[in-house]
């Protein structure tokens, strides 16, 4: 029933895997959360993770970067494998930026040094150029003047914007996405979309777990679809939508797409 | 007043002891209660299991029957220290605990999130906690920890019947000399209300401080 890694997809040209999951499985106690997922990212692709909730979609997002451990399986960033804890999995970390549901600015820092803090303990970079680095950051998700405030003075949408700069601000190889706008307010979401296309359109390599199908269907190479802790489908996102192959994916399309 | 006056350099030699013993105690208890509460929320099993027993071990013991085990029984593997030392330890251990106890329950009102998108940036254990848990944990454990340090002051005491200097302990000089002995037991308590008295305003001011910082 799992769908092969897939082909390469019609956008980056020569397909080079940087995450692959191998054969990954996770309990929470009686509940098998992740079962045998085999998933490959290629670089620069975008991969839109979908499905009830749940399905795992979270848990895989989050298994990624190791904030959930797994099992069984392997996990490989890069051609590399994911080390079970110290400073290697710290390392590996870095590369792979995160982008929380519920933010998780510091709510101690100021926005700026949200974007500057892991630059200047993780990256070593001097402060100076890890603030310059900061603003230009915050500039281009058109928060530039917020800097100097708290995260408990923007709106959930800024700050979810400062969560993707504070992301970017690591130059990762990748960024996951873990439900960016389900906590948001419907007339904030397109902010944060919006800064999400532009990155897609500049090639960054993207897992996005998400309800919003309008950025499946406009920005994804592939539609990755969940159920159970299994993955159903894995294919382009016109095919997925137009012509979900497995009766559970109709079920659930026919659900949320009604209006 | 007569108790006070013609005893005055008892007193301030027994005031200066009990302040001292705070102060070193305190800052001992302070260190090793954020290192163990660092252990016991740490990814590695040995560490918090060791940081476990510590609590479990220090805060379930008689402070007395600690100064016996430190004085009596230290001496027996060839620790020879002053007893000044011994007193330091002990109350710093023992105090040690309920400071990791303040912490952890502390850390525990940080959101998991904000450990979580640190170490997502790649920030180590050690960074996790020291730039992003402990500084949030912090506004929450200045009221406890207070309390805590309070009744360190005042658990020093048990020192003065292990040979060490300190307020209390002065009771017996005084006494001797034929002194009331009310009136020697309520200066006795006007020091120490001084030391309470005055951690007390010192954290108050410190919770002020991180409540505006908010």
């Amino acid at each position: 029933m799992t769908a092969a890694p897939g082909p390469a997809p019609a956008g980056p040209s020569a397909f080079t895997p940087l995450i692959e999951m191998r054969g990954v499985n996770k309990h929470y106690g009686d509940l098998h959360v992740l079962q045998d997922i085999e998933l490959t990212v290629g670089r620069g692709e975008v991969v839109v993770i979908i499905g009830p909730s749940g399905s795992g979609k979270s848990t895989l997002c989050r298994a990624i970067n190791r904030l959930e451990p797994i099992e069984r399986g392997t996990i490989l960033i890069d051609g590399q494998p994911l080390p079970a804890e110290g400073k290697g999995l710290a390392r590996l970390r870095a590369e792979v930026g995160m982008v929380f549901q519920s933010f998780n600015l510091f709510a101690h820092r100021t926005v700026l040094q949200n974007v500057s803090l892991a630059q200047i303990k993780v990256r070593g970079r001097p402060k100076a150029e890890a603030d310059a680095k900061s603003r230009s950051l915050l500039e281009r998700v058109g928060l530039a003047a917020q800097a100097d405030k708290y995260p408990a003075q923007l709106s959930g949408g800024q700050q979810q914007r400062v969560a993707i700069a504070r992301a970017l601000a690591m130059d990762p190889k990748a960024l996951l996405f873990d439900e960016p706008t389900s906590a948001l307010d419907p007339e904030m979401i397109n902010e944060v979309l919006d800064v999400m296309r532009q990155l897609a359109r500049e090639g960054m390599t993207m897992v996005v777990v998400t309800h919003e199908m309008g950025f499946a269907r406009a920005s994804a190479n592939r539609v990755v679809f969940m159920a159970d802790g299994r993955i159903i489908e894995d294919r382009a996102p016109e095919e997925f939508f137009s012509a979900p192959e497995s009766e559970r994916a109709r079920d659930f399309l026919s659900k949320i797409l009604k209006h | 007043m007569k108790t006070l006056t013609d005893n005055w350099s008892t007193y301030w030699d027994g005031f200066l002891g009990t302040l001292s013993l705070f102060a070193v105690s305190a800052v001992l208890s302070l260190v090793l209660g954020v290192l163990i509460a660092g252990f016991r929320v740490s990814p590695v099993r040995p560490l918090r299991v060791f940081g476990t027993l510590w609590v479990t071990v220090l805060r379930n013991t008689p402070l007395t029957l600690l100064f016996f085990i430190v004085v009596l029984g230290l001496p027996r593997f060839n620790i020879t220290l002053p007893f000044y030392v011994f007193a330091v330890l002990a109350l710093g251990c023992y105090t040690s605990a309920f400071v990791c106890e303040s912490m952890r329950s502390g850390i525990n009102t940080v959101p998991p999130g904000q450990g979580e998108a640190a170490r997502s940036l790649g920030m180590s254990f050690g960074q996790t906690m020291s730039l992003v848990v402990l500084p949030q944990a912090y506004r929450s454990v200045v009221a406890p920890i207070g309390s805590v340090l309070i009744a360190l002051a005042k658990n020093s005491a048990i020192a003065g019947s292990f040979s060490v200097v300190e307020l209390l302990g002065t009771y017996r000089t005084i006494n001797e000399l034929g002194y009331s002995i009310i009136w020697t037991f309520v200066w006795i308590a006007v020091g120490y209300l001084i030391i309470t008295l005055a951690i007390s305003a010192v954290f108050n001011l410190l919770e002020r401080r991180v409540a505006v910082s908010r």
